[in-house]
């Protein structure tokens, strides 16, 4: 085979089952294609050793036609997974040597299912972040660039390295987690799919916490199938996490191809922002318009307390971001600053290992539940936020299936360009997708055309709690007819 | 309640009669195999940090999972303490810094807890009669870990083994008036737990801890400004805080100051409050629903099947012993005590006299456990034999005097009453005939003392006395009262 890096996932799956090539082969090919990317800062942490021992055992297991869902699919890996014996950082200095004595559970059912671990993941400090600027590894660099011209640019975030990567084609999948919208936004940026399951459908037991009740682990991955068949591996019900679901999971693949004929599409007058690029709402037009031609039917919804949620967000994330983070003391483990006193070394310590969007976050949080504050910022964006719940009901009982967004207001931007003076202006990247969050309903970006200056651009389908099936028989209508989106060149290598 | 207090329990100042208005927060550790959000192991004494899991440590990542079984032990405290129990409740993240904290919170259950309003009543051992103590609810939580600052010279160490177990906060309302009230509510309260099984009530390893929150008033008045007393490990301890807390305020107030609000704590050496943090030092917990965990619910029918088998409670046990075996209150409150005694008590009392076999479990055998530093547990003399020994009163086969001869060979030898009375000749005398010449014996040789007997009734005491000496402690003191009489002609 020639180049096995260009593989999507579902062919590298077949063709090993077919025996064509070998899990020792692919993981070597991208081990090898990792090493020439160095310059993106994709990867924080390369594992060759566990990713050849893996492979290995694929192959044992291969030849013997015991193929597990995943064998042999090498896959990268969001430093906010814990994994066993493997450095795990969540991109913060505060964790900069912590290497855990146990294995999340989302990544654990992955290496069940056969998977290789290529190494871990850049990503925005604890995941907070939009551009994967904020992490302690420094930026991580997207393969895409604007037309004519050299400029940088960010693979969106906080899942930056997860994008980078599969974009760049540094692994076939990759394990990533969204907030606010840290899955959906790196994949538009970057030409990849990327899915937010439903609140509850992925275990969040050993993934390193930023906001609990709207942290949900998902994939990124070149197509929508292959979206399908990481989260069929990644999701389930676990005992240690008590929000997630008990449900059965899917066979998601099998949702590929399905008629979407007669599902009725949403398209919520309020995402319309006033000034939004020609391109955005042209783009948006066109999917409507391939969903249309598929058999759905289109029609106009109201999502009316819209405009709150991102402000609600950024009152509730931070809030439990600011008691998530309290743990990270120097007491136990990670780094520890000396002081005088244990008040001296918290200090210290919070101050030397957290970066300045994670300080600034905690001290928001931190904020908004102080006492004579509580009632006017928790209190009450917990109230818009079941408002905004309301309204994805209330569409939802209208018959409709799913709606159809932009997944962001824009194309990639360049590194250094935003947020620089007025942290909103960073914050403004996750409008489209923190209601998603706050609902805790799944969402998927898949790619749909291009910028003006040949950038990837997404579209987003929000789905009805539990219903991933849908969303992935829809998204793949509009994969189909935007056609595959090229891989950018390898300008790095 | 906010009756007035009785005048006995109001304290003297220098400037007129105070009321002292104390409420209280117990914290009972659950009894548990594991703790309230991880399995490891709950343990007393063992090596530190053995007990530690990665949920405890708060390692990144870690989630917290309810034990269901610290559910039940506090649905059960719940229905001991007549509460409601509240279907639905919440679980919230006290938010604060220290290094026996793991998480950076506790997690605890501020606005909706499992259980709400109960009552328990009280009895007054010291000044008589019986309080209603009202119970404003019971909440779950979990414990913190200890901060140990005497194993190094520049550094502290943490222990985590009880990070993370289980506690009960039960919280009373203001309606203690004294500190014997006090020390008989947390008695009491104990009494319940350690009945219930839900708490081992055990104060040494910190079990069962008390924040006392105690102000003063003029009788009539409304409530003064509170001090809290954090962390009273022992009941008598709780009695000595407020007794000098209550005397601590009136003095400031009858000396022209205002009583401030604050944390203080007990220095047991010394047998007096010291001021711990003021309110302005107070922390802002920043309480929130902890967002890690899903609201507890459960239905009726759990909770009852877990009323119907609940044990019979104090209050229950008392009423039926004083029905039944026709004992005291008093009495009744002694045995009921304890669940072990009262066991140990109706395992004498059954198909006996209910008020001998009190007076016998009471007075002699807790007596003499008290003073050998022993428990019903560890009892050399058991129910059995002390039924026995009541049955050899009752049955006339042995005197009072004897019995408790026998009750002292029991306790250091053991072996059945029955057959050592027969091995031993320790039967009572009733054989009038042998009674007879033994009296007739003392008569003849003390003339004098006949003839002052005769002026002197009373002295019949000295003739019983004597014919006892003669006859070895054996005979029946009634029969040899009676002959006495007769013969002396008194």
């Amino acid at each position: 085979m020639s180049d096995l890096t260009n593989l999507t996932l579902a062919e590298a799956r077949d063709a090993l089952v077919r025996r064509e090539t070998s899990a020792t082969d692919i993981a070597k090919a991208f081990l090898a294609a990792m090493e020439k990317a160095r310059p993106l800062n994709a990867y924080v942490l390369e594992t060759p050793e566990q990713a050849l021992a893996m492979a290995a055992q694929s192959d044992e297991r291969l030849a013997r036609g015991e193929a597990r869902p995943l064998e042999g699919i090498a896959l990268g890996v969001k430093d906010l997974y814990a994994t066993k014996g493997v450095r795990t950082t969540a991109s913060s200095k505060i964790l900069a040597n912590f290497v855990p004595g146990y294995e999340s559970t989302v990544t654990s059912q992955l290496w069940r299912d056969g998977a290789v671990m290529l190494g871990k993941l850049n990503n925005d400090e604890f995941a907070m972040g939009s551009s994967n600027e904020t992490s302690a590894f420094g930026p991580v660099q997207s393969p895409w660039r604007r037309e004519g011209s050299n400029a940088a640019l960010v693979p969106g975030g906080s899942s930056g390295g997860s994008s980078a990567a599969v974009a760049a084609r540094l692994c076939l999948g990759a394990t990533a987690t969204d907030t606010g919208g840290s899955i959906r936004q790196p994949a538009a940026f970057t030409g990849t799919v990327g899915i937010k399951p439903t609140y509850g459908r992925c275990s969040r037991w050993g993934i390193v916490a930023f906001a609990s009740s709207l942290d949900q682990a998902g994939p990124i991955a070149r197509t929508v199938r292959d979206n399908a068949i990481l989260l069929r591996s990644m999701a389930g019900h676990d005992p240690k996490d008590t929000t997630s679901a008990d449900l059965p999971v899917p066979d998601y693949e099998a949702a590929i191809g399905r008629s979407v004929k007669g599902m009725r599409i949403g398209i919520p007058k309020e995402y319309r922002l006033a000034g939004m690029p020609a391109e955005i709402e042209a783009l948006w037009d066109k999917g409507a318009k391939w969903l249309r031609d598929a058999g759905a039917e289109i029609v106009e919804v109201s999502l009316p307390h819209t405009k709150y949620a991102l402000p609600a967000y950024y009152i509730v994330a931070p809030a439990e971001a600011s008691s998530n983070l309290a743990r990270y003391d120097g007491v136990r483990y990670g780094l520890r600053e000396p002081g005088r006193d244990i008040v001296e070394m918290y200090e210290k310590t919070r101050a030397a290992g957290f970066g300045a969007e994670v300080r600034r976050r905690v001290m928001i949080g931190t904020y908004v539940l102080s006492a004579g504050y509580y009632d006017a910022y928790y209190v009450r964006a917990q109230k818009i936020r079941t408002l905004i719940k309301r309204d994805f009901e209330n569409v939802y009982a209208q018959g409709v299936h799913a709606i159809l967004t932009p997944a962001t207001p824009s194309a990639a931007f360049g590194i250094g360009e935003k947020g620089g003076e007025d942290p909103v202006e960073m914050y403004l990247n996750d409008i489209f997708t923190v209601t998603v969050n706050m609902a805790g309903l799944p969402g998927i970006a898949v790619p749909a055309g291009r910028s003006s200056e040949g950038l990837p651009l997404g579209l987003q389908l929000i789905g009805r709690a539990f219903d991933e099936e849908t969303l992935f028989s829809l998204s793949e209508v509009i994969e189909q007819a935007a056609g595959r989106v090229e891989l950018p060149q390898a300008w790095w290598a | 309640m906010n009756a007035p207090a009785s005048p006995s329990k109001l304290i003297k100042g220098a400037t007129g009669d105070w009321e002292v208005v104390i409420g209280m927060e117990i914290h009972a550790q659950v009894t548990s195999k594991s703790k309230l959000f991880s399995g490891a192991s709950t343990t007393f004494g063992a090596e530190p940090n053995a007990n530690v899991s990665l949920v405890d440590a708060a390692m990144p990542g870690m989630l917290p999972v309810i034990n269901e079984e610290c559910v039940k032990q506090a649905v059960r405290s719940g229905l001991g303490l007549k509460a409601r129990i509240n279907l639905r409740s919440t679980f919230d993240r006290k938010n604060y810094f220290y290094p026996d904290l793991p998480q950076g919170y506790q997690i605890s259950q501020y606005k909706s807890p499992i259980v709400g309003e109960g009552e328990v009543l009280v009895d007054l051992p010291e000044s008589g009669g019986q309080i209603r103590v009202g119970i404003e609810r019971l909440h779950l939580e979990q414990d913190a870990g200890k901060s140990l600052h005497d194993q190094h010279p520049t550094m502290s160490f943490v222990d985590l083994n009880r990070s993370g177990v289980a506690l009960m906060e039960i919280v009373s309302k203001p309606d203690l008036r004294s500190s014997e009230e006090a020390r008989a509510y947390v008695t009491k309260l104990r009494t319940i737990l350690r009945y219930l099984g839900t708490c081992d009530g055990n104060m040494e390893e910190g079990s069962l801890r008390a924040d006392v929150n105690v102000s003063v008033r003029r009788p009539g008045e409304p409530l003064g400004t509170r001090c809290e007393i954090k962390n009273v490990n022992s009941i008598r301890f709780i009695g000595q805080a407020i007794e000098h807390e209550a005397r601590r305020q009136i003095g400031i107030i009858e000396d022209g100051g205002v009583i401030e609000q604050e944390t203080r704590l007990f220095d047991p050496g010394k047998g007096e409050t010291r001021s711990m943090r003021s309110k302005e030092e107070a922390h802002d917990y920043r309480y929130f629903p902890d967002p890690d965990l899903l609201p507890l619910e459960f239905d009726q029918a759990f909770v009852d099947a877990l009323a119907a088998d609940l044990p019979e409670l104090p209050d229950e046990k008392k009423a039926r012993f004083i029905a039944d075996y026709g004992v005291t209150p008093y009495d009744a409150s002694v045995l009921v005590a304890e669940r072990a005694s009262a066991d140990f008590y109706e395992a004498v009392a059954k198909g006996r006299d209910g008020k001998a076999a009190a007076n016998w479990v009471i007075n002699e055998l807790f007596g003499r456990l008290n003073k050998e530093g022993k428990d019903v547990a560890t009892s050399p003399v058991s129910a059995a034999q002390l039924g026995a020994i009541v049955d050899l009163i009752g049955e006339g086969v042995i005197s009072g005097k004897i019995a408790k001869d026998l009750f002292e060979i029991v306790w250091s030898e053991g072996g059945d009453p029955r057959q050592i009375v027969e091995s031993r000749g320790m039967k009572q005398v009733t054989d009038t005939g042998a009674i007879e010449a033994a009296i007739d014996a003392v008569i003849a040789a003390n003339p004098d003392k006949v003839e002052q007997a005769k002026a002197k009734p009373t002295m019949i005491g000295w003739f019983v006395g004597q014919v006892m000496k003669q006859t070895g402690g054996k005979a029946n003191p009634q029969a040899v009262n009676d002959m006495l009489k007769a013969k002396l002609g008194i």
